[in-house]
């Protein structure tokens, strides 16, 4: 790629657009994803018995339990959910770029 | 020609393991001969030697031995992955961790899964469209090749070598236990069947090896999950009522304990797990089999599933085990002095299946645990050799201007030596704590390979100077951290207080190289510095939309 290929792809607004509501995607998703993580890291560092404590009084399931599965199934529903968005939208928007590339460069 | 060596190689080995058990079996060690599992052993090599000799004439050209020329589907790359990922250290360790611990076991499951996300969000496409066979293209991509690529090559040797130690470890015990075998024997056999299938089949045997295995092992494990689940009539309130029951530790082993004691433990350990995922070679290498980025996210998203699953059926495996193992009415499967298991904790998965199906299950759960490792050591195998013959080889030294042929042939000498070595290291470090080793892996993954990895994709003014200096700063502290720790300093050296008193220095670590890739780039004026921040534009634009990428297949 030329300088001033770059500088056309950059400056294409689907570029930006693409680009932009992409990253935008990711980060968020990524900090989602490190807080609920580090949220329960700092439980378990700082009060264990939080997760400890019986869900009721008969049984002997603690609230750790539900919260563990959880934190696998919303890492699991995270990447559902970016894959989905992705392979759909972000890829169309990919594509619909690189169509206009190509013209560009005929 | 390969098909004579491969069955030759086969009927010798079957004839050496058969006569060394029967002589054992006499009497000499105290565990039996396992036939069921020896057979069930057996089928599963004889048919991957199979599908290596298929691999092998399909593996010609250097893109066939580093991606399987890119051939393979999402679907397929996820399963692969997930078989990575679903090592003895997690099938066997993580069960054992909760049958000894309880819920402490779910929280090392946990942070080897959240990594996934991260992983997808941040790294598998921009990878995938950049890179052609290693990670260390990408971070090579703008940056000066040779200082860079010897580094990367550097991190992941170290990685890849004490993942490979604590692999070897685990199967030489496990097969003493399960086969009646020697240990050295069962090494020296791990070792030469891990040589056939990656220099013979390269990626794709690895990868199929990888595929079956982690299908026998969801299958086995599903198995053996939902016979504990009937015990107790599908409850889980059940379970847990009798394992406290029985536990020594009671009720303790239902929440968070013993396992990190102190606050920036819990946080490093969490470092560790969550970014060592993402600088694991042998993961990484993964990304490049697929033909793309979509079948690229594919892939995390089936491994996540499939590894989120297994996951939450160790925990019902570890549970299960407290109260069917440890709380056998007989007490057949503990050692003499009446407290632990035969064969330590790691084999609590085991003798579970046992208890839940008998001889026969055993056999098969015994043969799909040596299975993993075996498919474990391929994986990291190959992505050692192709640290030694892309990045060091044909990149660093020869520059590029070296024939694939040539390439080739050091790939598959670097498989022989990596697997002389592995063999030579996991004799000398028998008695080595595999969960150590493993962990210190993930730390030297998290702490040199990753911070590099990411700067190069996502930050524009990184150069040479600034990745090289900070790559070997993460990696140094890391292993200076770990050996003035607890593990070693005390516990391997015989010290009596450690110089550092956290196990796991990621938390230190991983920050210190970040800032010294920072710091060594921003002061770095040079012209190369200016030129790696010319280039960067055009490398975005690559691994934002995989303009400009051929492809992994590139015949």
């Amino acid at each position: 790629m030329t300088q001033e290929q770059v500088q056309q792809i950059k400056n294409n607004p689907k570029y930006q657009k693409l680009v932009g509501t992409r990253s935008k995607f990711a980060w968020t998703l990524t900090i989602i994803m490190l807080v609920v993580y580090y949220a329960f890291i700092l439980f378990i560092a700082f009060s264990p018995e939080t997760l400890g404590t019986k869900i009721s009084p008969e049984g002997m399931a603690t609230w750790g339990i539900p919260v563990g599965l959880a934190i696998i199934i919303f890492a699991f529903a995270m990447t559902g959910l970016y894959v989905r968005r992705a392979n759909g939208e972000f890829d169309g928007l990919l594509n619909d770029l690189k169509n206009d590339i190509e013209k560009e460069m005929n | 020609m390969l098909g004579r060596i491969l069955s030759l190689f086969m009927m010798a080995s079957m004839t050496v393991a058969f006569a060394a058990g029967a002589d054992l079996g006499e009497g000499t060690k105290a565990e039996e001969l396992n036939v069921p599992a020896i057979v069930m052993f057996f089928i599963f090599v004889a048919a991957t030697l199979g599908i290596t000799y298929w691999a092998s004439k399909r593996t010609k050209s250097a893109s066939d031995f580093y991606t399987a020329g890119g051939g393979i589907t999402g679907t397929q790359n996820g399963t692969a992955i997930a078989g990575d990922y679903m090592s003895a250290a997690s099938f066997l360790g993580i069960t054992g961790m909760v049958y000894l611990k309880g819920y402490d076991g779910l929280i090392f499951s946990i942070g080897f899964l959240v990594g996934w996300p991260i992983i997808l969000f941040m790294i598998s496409e921009q990878l995938r469209n950049l890179g052609k066979y290693t990670f260390a293209d990408v971070t090579a991509y703008r940056l000066k090749q040779k200082p860079v690529r010897i580094l990367a090559a550097l991190g992941s040797i170290s990685v890849v070598i004490l993942y490979l130690i604590a692999q070897m470890v685990g199967a030489g015990k496990l097969i003493e236990i399960l086969f009646g075998l020697d240990y050295e024997f069962a090494v020296v056999l791990v070792g030469i069947l891990m040589i056939l299938y990656v220099a013979f089949g390269g990626m794709l045997a690895t990868t199929w090896v990888q595929i079956i295995k982690a299908v026998l092992l969801l299958a086995g494990t599903t198995f053996m999950s939902i016979m504990v689940m009937a015990k107790f009539g599908f409850s889980f309130d059940a379970l847990f009522t009798q394992a406290t029951q029985i536990h020594a530790k009671g009720v303790e082993i239902m929440s968070p304990g013993g396992l990190v004691s102190d606050p920036i433990s819990a946080i490093s350990l969490g470092i560790a797990l969550m970014f060592g995922t993402a600088g694991l070679p042998h993961i990484l290498m993964r990304f490049f089999t697929v033909a793309d980025a979509k079948e690229a996210r594919k892939s995390v998203f089936v491994a996540t599933g499939l590894i989120g699953y297994f996951y939450v059926l160790t925990f019902i495996m570890g549970f299960g085990a407290i109260v069917l193992v440890l709380g056998d009415p007989a007490g057949s499967y503990l050692a003499a002095d009446g407290a632990t298991l035969k064969g330590m904790n790691n084999m609590a998965a085991v003798w579970l299946a046992h208890a839940v199906g008998g001889d026969y299950f055993l056999g098969f759960i015994s043969a799909v645990a040596f299975a993993t490792i075996l498919a474990v050591v391929s994986g990291l195998t190959l992505a050692g050799a192709s640290a030694i013959s892309h990045d060091l080889y044909a990149n660093a030294f020869a520059t590029g201007k070296v024939d694939e042929k040539k390439e080739m042939q050091v790939s598959k000498m670097a498989t022989i030596a990596i697997g002389i070595a592995a063999i030579f290291f996991g004799i000398a470090f028998e008695k080595q704590n595999i969960a150590f080793v493993v962990a210190l892996a993930f730390t030297i993954a998290a702490s040199a390979n990753f911070p590099v990895l990411f700067m190069s994709i996502f930050w524009k003014k990184l150069t040479t100077r600034g990745a090289v200096i900070g790559g070997y700063i993460g990696l140094i502290s890391a292993l200076v951290l770990v050996i003035l720790g607890p593990v070693v300093w005390t516990q391997i050296l015989g010290n009596e207080t450690a110089i550092v008193p956290y196990k796991f220095p990621a938390v230190f670590s991983v920050p210190v190289a970040f800032i010294a890739i920072w710091f060594f780039s921003i002061t770095d004026k040079s012209d190369d510095a200016q030129r790696c921040i010319d280039e960067f534009d055009a490398q975005d634009i690559r691994c934002q939309t995989g303009i400009g990428s051929n492809g992994a297949v590139a015949h």
